[in-house]
């Protein structure tokens, strides 16, 4: 689509390597913990949170929690055993399927989104718990692309204490992978939710990473305007798209809103960080 | 003369003063062991950065009777340190702050300039403008000290040039910003670069002291300097480690390099005055 734009998204996977590893051990040791929670999908996200934990913690202060519904697709299990074995990781497998159909059930019209989410709420609920049985933090494996387009379930997949890919661009994520050594299979093949049979992101989005990468780099990065950007040589309607994407799911970014009444509100001016005090 | 210059890189706890103050007492240890006569601490060493507001519950004043500065002076005795803290004034007004101590006694306080307050900086919500600019005599010489956003802009060192200083002494507390392919962040890359052209610009010793660890999602990088009055590097702290990095520098080197390039000798302070008058005072 784009070939001369300019856009150069290359990274220094070094750099970014020994920031995120940094990240991973400090903050988890500012909270207490020495120990971290992985939900392994089989896809590149979460294999590269594993990596980054593995190398930061030690594999063994690593649990790779494996939670298929009865339609994944098993390929995505043995790529996350692939992640398990060359990292050493430990691992947990616990099917969701009693969990999931218990709701679903109940709702025979549930479509498939609904069901989507019930499952990614799910696996977030089973994480939580081997947070708590295993006493490590669970670490987040969402990339920046799915956060600005909100290509996420709130309280979902997005739920953890803290993300060290979140400032990637899907780009960036398989960039740093490959300099890792995530294995290639997971690298190369189609992302997908795998919520349902042939779902692929890309299919669902309606457009490729590596275009949509490039726009928000000029987009939010480089804080083009929409008009810079189709003048930059991207179509009006994919940057119109795109733009109403990230406004639209700005909810999921942030926290509900607090009603103010009073003369000082949390999340407004009751401001502290997460690591307040330690 | 010689001056043995020690630049310390700490990670902090945010908003717990006592225990940095632990750390910045044995690290002092460490420096005087290591023959420092001049250590510089970065940017709110005794607090950490990110205080939103904790500020008013982490203020010190810079006075012997104060538990925390105690200590500091009295460690002062042994060689001049800089430490970063929150100063609250009588009026109860909050100051981002650096103090030069030497010998018990509180030579020089800074208050923060300039305060970023856009991107991901909040410093204009939480502290007041500090409202000079002034260079000071030391054992060492005439010292300029600034803290990070001061020495962003051309303004405070050029000021504490013609007021005398020949030895800047930069304090941060700066996040990594900005990766792209290079071996550096954007930000390291940005720092370096001007404390390396004020060195230049100045025929003066810049020495830079930048902090390490996380607050949040927010990492300081380190990567400590100080460049001679050519523009030379001296010394170069790591990225992102708790580290003491020890520098021996020559004031010497101000004589030799002034005498082959006297930008000082020649620098046109009434026009600049004249000029700068008419910019201001324009219709």
């Amino acid at each position: 689509m784009l070939e001369n734009t300019g856009i150069d998204l290359t990274i220094n996977t070094d750099l970014a390597r020994q920031i995120l590893t940094g990240f991973i051990r400090s903050e988890l040791k500012r909270m207490g913990f020495t120990c971290a929670v992985i939900g392994l999908s089989g896809g590149i996200d979460s294999a590269l949170s594993c990596y980054l934990a593995a190398e930061a913690l030690g594999p063994e202060n690593v649990l790779a929690v494996r939670m298929p519904y009865r339609t994944s697709s098993k390929d995505s299990l043995d790529d996350a055993q692939r992640v398990i074995d060359a990292t050493g990781v430990q691992s947990l497998t616990v099917e969701i399927s009693g969990m999931a159909d218990a709701l679903i059930e109940k709702f025979p019209d549930m479509d498939p989104v609904r069901k989507g989410n019930v499952m990614a709420r799910c696996r977030m609920i089973v994480l939580y718990d081997q947070s708590s049985a295993f006493h490590g933090l669970v670490i987040g494996t969402g990339n920046k692309t799915e956060i600005l387009l909100g290509y996420t379930t709130l309280f979902g997949d997005s739920a953890c204490a803290v993300n060290p890919l979140g400032d990637l661009y899907k780009t960036h994520v398989r960039q740093l992978s490959r300099a890792m050594g995530v294995p290639e299979p997971v690298i190369a093949k189609a992302p997908s939710a795998d919520l349902w049979s042939g779902q692929t992101d890309e299919g669902e989005l309606g457009f490729t990473y590596a275009d949509v990468d490039r726009l928000l780099y000029l987009l939010v990065d480089q804080r083009y305007s929409p008009a810079d950007c189709v003048e930059a040589g991207f179509s009006e309607a994919f940057v119109q798209s795109v733009a109403r994407r990230i406004q639209r799911n700005q909810f999921k970014r942030v926290l509900p809103p607090i009603a103010k009444l009073g003369n000082r509100t949390v999340g407004y001016d009751f401001l502290y960080l997460r690591d307040w005090g330690t | 003369m010689k001056l043995n210059l020690a630049l310390a890189q700490i990670c902090t706890q945010l908003g717990c003063v006592e225990a940095n103050l632990d750390k910045h007492l044995a690290l002092i240890q460490e420096a005087h062991g290591q023959g420092a006569d001049l250590l510089v601490f970065p940017e709110l060493s005794l607090t950490g950065y990110v205080l939103q507001d904790l500020v008013p519950s982490v203020s010190h004043r810079p006075t012997m009777e104060d538990p925390v500065f105690r200590p500091l002076l009295e460690a002062s005795q042994k060689l001049d340190l800089t430490v970063g803290f929150v100063d609250e004034d009588r009026r109860h007004r909050f100051f981002i702050s650096a103090a030069y101590l030497s010998k018990g006694e509180v030579v020089h306080v800074h208050h923060k300039v300039y305060l970023p307050t856009y991107g991901l900086f909040d410093e204009g919500r939480f502290f007041a403008l500090g409202d000079s600019c002034q260079a000071f005599n030391t054992r060492f010489g005439r010292v300029g000290m600034l803290i990070c956003e001061d020495f962003w802009h051309a303004s405070p060192p050029y000021l504490l040039w013609l007021d005398g200083a020949d030895l800047f002494l930069f304090a941060s507390a700066s996040p990594g910003r900005g990766l792209s392919a290079a071996p550096q962040l954007e930000s390291a890359r940005w720092v370096e670069h001007i404390n390396r052209a004020y060195a230049s610009l100045f025929t003066a010793f810049v020495a830079h002291a930048n902090r390490v660890g996380f607050e949040d999602g927010l990492h300081f990088w380190g990567g400590s300097t100080v460049f001679d009055p050519n523009g030379e590097p001296l010394t170069h702290g790591p990225y992102d480690e708790e580290a003491l990095t020890l520098c021996q520098i020559d004031l010497n080197q101000l004589h030799r390099t002034r005498a082959r390039l006297p930008l000082l000798r020649d620098e046109r302070t009434s026009m600049v005055e004249r000029e700068l008058n008419r910019i201001l005072h324009k219709p």
